[in-house]
C-alpha cells in the first residue's frame, strides 16, 4: 500500500457561536472567533488516498479525477463563501474547523463511489489547516 | 525513535504510455503528459526507526545516511530526464508513486535487519503533492 496526499486551498469566512449559549458564554468560549461580523481564513485541505499502484497507469488513482472531484464537490461549495450563511451543513451548527473537516470528509465520501466506482484506492484521511499553526485531521 | 533526513533533487519527466493516444494520455496524466517533458524539484524525506546507540548517542550516523541517499538517489536522478536516463523509467511511467517505489527498492538493501529500520519515505513532487511509502506489509 502506498499513500498519496494532495493539497488544496480555499478561503472562507465564519463565526463561531453556539445557539445554546448566551452572548457572554459564547464570547468566553470562542474569544475572537465569536466576533459578530465574522472573520476568515485561508484554509489548506490535504486529502490522502491509499491503495496499490495500478500496474498500467503507475498511479494509485487518477489525480485528474481526484482534482476534478474535489473542485466540484468540495471547493466550489466552500471557496469564498460565508460558511455560516452559505453552506447548508452549518445551518444551525457551528463551523469550527473540527466540524468543517467532518463536513468535507462526508462530501468526499458521498462523491467517491460515483467517481471511483471500481478503484481499490480508498480515502485515507483528511487534514484541514485553519492557519499554519492549527490543523485538524480525520484518519479513515 | 525516528530520525528523518531530507534531500532534494531536480529532474524532468513525462508521464505517458506509448500504447495510448495523446488524448488518452492527457486524460489520465493531465499536463504531465506533455511529450516534451517538464520538471520538478523533488524533496525526499527518509525516516529511520531505531534506538540510539549507547556509545554514540545516535540512531544512525547522519553523515552515512546522507552518503547513502546521495549515492542511491541524488547522484543517479539529479538533473536527469528520468524517462531517458534513469532505469526503470524507460519502461515504467515515472509517476511519483513509481518513483517512490523505485527509491524504496534502492534504499531497502542499505538497511539490513540488525540496524535501524527503514521506516518510511516521503517524496514531494511539489508542495501540494506527496507520496508516502513504508514498503509492502510484512516484508520487513
Amino acid at each position: 500500500m502506498m499513500r498519496i496526499t494532495r493539497r488544496y486551498r480555499f478561503c472562507a469566512s465564519h463565526r463561531l457561536n453556539a445557539a445554546a449559549l448566551t452572548a457572554a458564554g459564547n464570547r468566553e468560549l470562542y474569544g475572537k472567533c465569536n466576533n459578530p461580523h465574522g472573520h476568515g481564513h485561508n484554509y489548506v485541505l490535504e486529502v490522502a488516498v491509499a491503495g496499490p499502484i495500478n500496474a498500467q497507469t503507475g498511479q494509485i488513482l487518477s489525480l485528474a479525477s481526484l482534482d476534478g472531484m474535489i473542485r466540484a464537490r468540495v471547493l466550489d461549495s466552500l471557496d469564498h463563501k460565508n460558511l455560516n450563511e452559505q453552506v447548508p451543513a452549518f445551518a444551525g451548527g457551528v463551523p469550527t474547523t473540527e466540524n468543517l473537516a467532518g463536513v468535507i470528509r462526508r462530501m468526499i465520501a458521498a462523491a467517491w463511489p460515483t467517481v471511483f466506482p471500481d478503484s481499490p484506492a480508498a480515502l485515507a484521511g483528511v487534514r484541514l489547516l485553519e492557519t499554519k499553526n492549527n490543523f485538524f485531521e480525520i484518519r479513515s | 525513535m525516528f530520525i528523518t533526513r531530507r534531500v532534494e533533487f531536480s529532474a524532468s519527466h513525462v508521464c505517458s504510455r506509448p500504447e495510448l493516444s495523446a488524448g488518452e494520455n492527457a486524460a489520465i496524466y493531465g499536463p504531465a503528459a506533455n511529450p516534451h517533458g517538464h520538471g520538478h524539484n523533488y524533496v525526499l524525506e527518509v525516516t529511520l526507526e531505531g534506538e540510539p546507540d549507547p556509545e554514540t548517542g545516535m540512531v544512525f550516523d547522519l553523515k552515512r545516511l546522507k552518503d547513502i541517499l546521495n549515492r542511491e538517489v541524488v547522484e543517479p536522478m539529479d538533473h536527469r530526464f528520468l524517462n531517458y536516463e534513469v532505469p526503470p523509467f524507460d519502461r515504467l511511467v515515472p509517476t511519483p508513486e513509481n518513483i517512490a517505489g523505485e527509491i524504496w527498492r534502492r534504499l531497502r538493501p542499505q538497511f539490513p535487519l540488525e540496524g535501524p529500520r527503514l521506516s518510511n519515505i516521503r517524496l514531494y513532487e511539489t508542495d501540494d503533492l506527496f507520496v508516502d511509502y513504508s514498503g509492502v506489509e510484512g516484508s520487513q
